[in-house]
């Protein structure tokens, strides 16, 4: 039943892309398109290919960094969207700075992070975190506004303190919109990853990138875009499954399903 | 049975042996919401107690402030005026001092049935375990066996009214506070649930103050009734309840309890009239929405 909800799910969109693919390999052909210009799909699959495991190692690389930056981007906004809900005022202050912060553009400051920090890992741990704490931030503290009111004055009336407030309703409360963060955050990651490799890395597939384009090798440059996308989607479907697991209680499972 | 204090039964009648700090004593409650020209007065002058094993109704129309009454008491809302007495010590706007059930059953959705009945002990620090045990023994003397471990949102909403009436007798205060709680219950559910409830209480004798919509429920119940007016909301009339403990399951065929039932419905029907021509004297065309102020 589940299976088969999947697969129904799943066959329109890819049945909308495989079409895609003839069109452009079509077009491609027709006009005679060089391949420097815009590769074949047939072309791009023959280097994903015969370059699978050249690249398995620069896609290790920013697995891994995507993996610790995601962590740290994420634990960090639960952190700040807890400390900012909690604290009387804190909220208020730092707020509109947060917003602010996400209009900072990542291409000036990440060659300031590296001036600063150098070439190591943690220049871009901190491209990453920037990119992906903002969205869990924003989601958290909306799913904390979010506790229902009457539970809130039950709480209030049997004598329930601030801090058991915020464990027994706020943050359980919180969770899918938490989650919904965690979605967004967790796509932005691997392209947070792919720049701050651009800030100067030895292997990743943002190197890869970097090298493919200097050569000309446009064809090599859509691999990586597919591998990006593809790592993107595993890291959505963890967080789905993380979430599921999680979150067993809600009313509208059912209905999700039939959004997906 | 744990939830309830032991206390000493000497067989009288609680009226008689009414100590001088009764349970709860409201003085004088008056209480607005809004401001300006869309201030609404809710609550005027209310003053009633609940002696010490007393179990106490409150009957008036709907949106005369009930709930709201529970809220003060409850420390929710401060009160505009007047104090509020907890076994002689002014308690005004002091919260966790009452077992609640609120009127509509606010569950929290991820939290199973037994989870949800054992809140307020565990808001409290009670021992899980021994809270966890409780709440499965009540939670099967109210219907609700194997349902422990489903999420209220499996359950229908007498279901889960029920639950969280469970939730409330559990919780460690004396003082219980039930706000409609039989409301969502079918007419043979809710007729086996007061008798269960009139039992417990009979047995244990904890202070109550009931909210209820029903006449005949607040007759069977309880010790006095208190007959609320329309808004602004003052005691329009203080009834002791004529029978005796154990009340007897046929009472509601007494023709005491029928007369008693009729004069209540009269009063309230001149009570509504009264509303209502008051209604159309204080509002001129102007006053569209109906608002005094
Ligand atoms: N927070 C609030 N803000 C504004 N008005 C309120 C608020 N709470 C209650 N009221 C008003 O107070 C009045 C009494 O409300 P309350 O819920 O206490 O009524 P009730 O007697 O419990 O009614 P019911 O029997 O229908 O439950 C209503 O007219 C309502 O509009
Ligand atoms: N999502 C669900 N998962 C499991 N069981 C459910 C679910 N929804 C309803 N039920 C079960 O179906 C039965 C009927 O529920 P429903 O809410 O329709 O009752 P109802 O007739 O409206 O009752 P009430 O008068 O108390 O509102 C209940 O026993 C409930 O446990
Ligand atoms: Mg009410
Ligand atoms: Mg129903």
């Amino acid at each position: 039943m589940k299976k088969r909800q999947l697969a129904a799910s799943l066959w329109p969109p890819l049945a909308a892309l495989a079409l895609l693919a003839i069109l452009w390999q079509l077009a491609v052909s027709l006009f005679g398109i060089a391949s420097w210009i815009l590769p074949s799909p047939g072309r791009i699959a023959q280097e994903a290919v015969s370059g699978f495991t050249r690249m398995q190692e620069h896609a290790g690389s920013t697995i891994r960094l995507t993996l610790l930056g995601f962590s740290v981007g994420s634990c960090t906004g639960i952190a700040v969207a807890c400390l900012l809900h909690v604290i009387p005022g804190a909220k208020r202050a730092l707020y509109p700075l947060l917003i602010v912060s996400q209009n900072i553009p990542m291409i000036a400051l990440a060659p300031l992070l590296m001036i600063w920090f150098g070439f190591g890992l943690l220049p871009k741990v901190i491209v990453i975190t920037l990119v992906c704490f903002f969205p869990v931030v924003i989601a958290t503290l909306d799913g904390f506004l979010q506790a229902d009111p009457v539970m809130r004055s039950y709480m209030n009336m049997i004598g329930a303190t601030r801090i058991q407030i915020f464990r027994k309703l706020e943050w359980p409360g919180a969770l899918p919109s938490l989650f919904s963060g965690l979605k967004i955050s967790g796509t932005y990651s691997v392209m947070g990853a792919v720049i701050a490799e651009w800030l100067g890395s030895e292997k990743g597939i943002g190197v890869y990138m970097l090298l493919a384009r200097s050569s000309f090798r446009t064809d090599r440059v859509f691999v990586a875009i597919v591998w990006i996308v593809a790592l993107s989607l595993v890291l959505f479907g963890l967080i789905l499954l993380l979430e599921r697991l999680l979150i067993r209680w809600k009313p509208a499972s059912a209905a999700n399903k039939e959004r997906e | 049975m744990a939830l309830m204090q032991e206390r000493p039964q000497d067989g009288t009648p609680p009226a008689q042996t009414a100590p001088a700090a009764p349970c709860l004593e409201l003085d004088g409650l008056a209480k607005s919401f809004g401001r300006g020209r869309r201030q609404v007065r809710v609550l005027e002058n209310v003053s009633l107690t609940v002696g010490q094993g007393e179990f106490v109704s409150l009957i008036g129309p709907s949106g005369s402030g009930k709930s709201t009454i529970l809220h003060l008491i409850g420390g929710l809302l401060p009160p505009d005026a007047g104090a509020i007495r907890m076994e002689g010590r002014e308690v005004t706007g002091r919260k966790g001092l009452i077992s609640y059930m609120p009127q509509s059953a606010a569950l929290f959705p991820w939290r199973t049935i037994e989870d949800n009945a054992v809140l307020a002990r565990e808001v409290a620090g009670l021992p899980r375990a021994e809270s966890l045990a409780l709440a499965r023994e009540w939670l099967a003397k109210v219907g609700l066996a194997g349902y422990e471990r489903a999420y209220p949102h499996m359950l229908s909403g007498g279901m889960q009214q029920r639950a969280a009436f469970v939730r409330a007798l559990l919780s460690p205060q004396e003082f219980l506070c039930l706000d409609e709680p039989f409301g969502a219950l079918d007419a043979l559910t809710r007729q086996d649930m007061q008798q269960w409830l009139l039992a417990l209480w009979e047995a244990n004798r904890r202070s109550v103050l009931f909210i209820t919509h029903s006449i005949e429920e607040a007759l069977l119940l309880s010790d006095r009734v208190y007959l609320l007016s329309g808004k602004p909301t003052r005691v329009l009339r203080e009834l002791r309840v004529p029978f005796g403990r154990p009340r007897a399951e046929d009472v509601a065929d007494d023709p005491r309890f029928l007369e008693l039932k009729r004069e209540i419905y009269e009063e309230m029907k001149r009570e509504q009239a009264r509303q209502e021509t008051a209604a159309r004297e204080a509002a001129p065309p102007a006053g569209r929405f109906g608002f005094r102020r």
